[in-house]
């Protein structure tokens, strides 16, 4: 019997838009309950592979497992927080949270409940009073963190981080990572975040994954330790010059 | 380009601001309505004074508003708008059953849309009163062929608006809510209707303008009731007054039905988050 104690297996995927091929032969694997960054130039597939890792998009060849499962469709337990909020205008702030529950059918079974947790998992991010506001009444940052509420309410196994900081100004983004980080870790969550900045990466994850190349593959694969940016800095440096 | 004239806006909350918006919203929409009556009043002098126009006087504004009285009064207003919104309320319905999750449909489904796309535009161009010998045909009750002549103009609006509601959908709202589980009727529910809910009704709202354009002439098909037939009835029976008034009320019910899409609209009008 093969024992496997990765959340996420990727062999030799390759995917391409039209006749771009953007990934070729990307081979990696990410351990349960570990916090791992994709880095990579603007245009690398990092966006693409997180779509691939949670069944939005399929690959063109190779094989992605979570939990030694081949991933066929979207995954309910692998939860990718997008760019954007990507909240439901016209929904109220906790209509927005509750989505996962009413999906799983948790909602209509148990509405108490489902509207108890929503309210934690909003105070948890500090919105708690603000659970019948409309998305549009909110900042951005407040937002992000309604998203990352919704998220934490499908209670994932896996968080996958699609630069979700990258429209905050540096101090609601310094706040909003601080509460991933504390979240994530209090959940034993495995977290996969794409990130351009530095110092995203350097405090959310203990390893990073270099995507370069045309078509992208795998290039480089870092532990991160306490110089996490100096080593990135150089390593991404590298890779403008190559470009 | 940079404008040199000095910005005489007035400033947003200011007095002189507040006048502008009143005038805005309430003056000249009343100079508007007082230059139609005007004019109606001067066509109205014209047939009065005009011996050669005499019989149709008539159509002169005090006469048409002392028959639309009398319409009122009498409550044969009531009796002929009744069947005729009827009539428009079953050919919106239908159109709306039918059209509506056909445009989901077209919007959702690209095969479905090359493969629906070019029958239904040239289906679309045909005048719906062009059904009118199918329809006499098709339907054993009168009313039944004037329902289908409103489906018939009133289907094709619902459908394209839906369908290009639901080509505008943000992505990412479908991506997420796959990603968290939503399935075809969840989803469908949840994020897609939610969605397109403003486009469908405006949809409703252009088909019920070109439903209430087509009531007319298709109650001239064998009914005795309704407002068409009622105008009908006035013109063989040289009532012009009573004609010109009956006019008068399918503009204003027609006005009305409007308002109410208009404000389910605005009730249903969402603001974009970032």
């Amino acid at each position: 019997m093969r024992v496997n104690s990765s959340a996420i297996d990727v062999s030799n995927v390759g995917f391409r838009y039209g006749s771009t091929v953007v990934l070729n032969d990307v081979r990696l694997s990410i351990r349960a309950g570990e916090h791992v960054a994709i880095v990579g130039q603007s245009g690398a597939g990092k966006s693409t592979l997180l779509q691939l890792i949670v069944g939005l998009l399929k690959p063109d060849n190779g094989e992605i497992r979570i939990d030694d499962v081949p991933v066929t469709g979207p995954v309910v337990g692998a939860t990718l927080m997008f760019q954007r909020p990507a909240l439901l205008p016209w929904a109220s702030v906790a209509d927005n949270v509750v989505l996962p529950l009413r999906f799983s059918g948790a909602l209509r079974h148990d509405r108490g409940g489902a509207r108890s947790k929503v309210l934690a998992l909003l105070d948890q991010v500090g919105l708690a009073d603000r659970a019948e506001a409309r998305p549009a009444e909110l900042s951005g940052g407040q937002q992000q963190r309604v998203a990352l509420a919704r998220a934490l309410a499908s209670e994932p196994r896996i968080l996958l981080l699609d630069e979700p900081f990258s429209a905050l100004d540096p101090e609601m983004r310094a706040g909003l990572r601080a509460d991933v980080r504390r979240l994530a870790q209090e959940r034993g969550v495995t977290l996969v975040a794409v990130a351009h900045d530095l110092a995203d990466v350097a405090s959310l994850a203990e390893r990073a994954i270099v995507l370069g190349g045309v078509p992208s593959r795998v290039i480089d694969d870092l532990p991160l330790g306490n110089d996490a940016a100096t080593i990135l800095r150089a390593r991404m440096s590298n890779l403008s010059a190559v470009a | 380009m940079i404008s040199l004239a000095p910005d005489i806006r007035p400033a947003p909350g200011s007095v002189v601001s507040a006048l502008r918006a009143a005038g805005s919203q309430f003056v000249a929409p009343a100079l508007g309505i007082a230059t139609m009556l005007g004019l109606w009043w001067m066509a109205g002098l014209v047939l009065t004074s005009e011996p050669r126009f005499a019989a149709f006087q008539g159509f002169a504004i005090e006469r048409t508003f002392a028959s639309f009285g009398d319409l009122l009064v009498s409550g044969d207003a009531w009796r002929a708008a009744r069947p005729s919104l009827i009539r428009v309320g079953y050919g919106l319905f239908w159109a709306f059953v039918i059209g509506a999750p056909i445009g989901l449909a077209l919007g959702c489904y690209r095969l479905f849309e090359n493969a629906v796309q070019l029958p239904f535009q040239i289906l679309r161009m045909v005048s719906p009163l062009a059904w009118m010998p199918i329809a006499i045909i098709a339907f054993a009750s009168w009313d039944g062929a004037i329902v289908f002549l409103i489906f018939a103009a009133a289907i094709w609006p619902i459908l394209f608006a839906t369908a290009a509601g639901v080509k505008q959908i943000d992505p990412v709202w479908t991506a997420m809510a796959r990603n968290l589980g939503g399935r075809h009727l969840a989803l469908l529910k949840t994020v897609i209707v939610p969605a397109v809910a403003q486009d469908i009704l405006t949809g409703l709202r252009l088909a019920l303008g070109v439903a209430w354009v087509v009531l007319v002439p298709a109650e001239y098909l064998g009914v005795t009731s309704g407002l068409g037939y009622a105008i009908n009835d006035a013109r063989d029976t040289l009532s012009y007054d009573r004609l010109a008034a009956l006019v008068l009320l399918i503009g204003l019910i027609g006005y009305a039905l409007d308002a109410v899409i208009g404000f389910a609209l605005r009730r249903a009008h969402w603001t974009p988050s970032i």
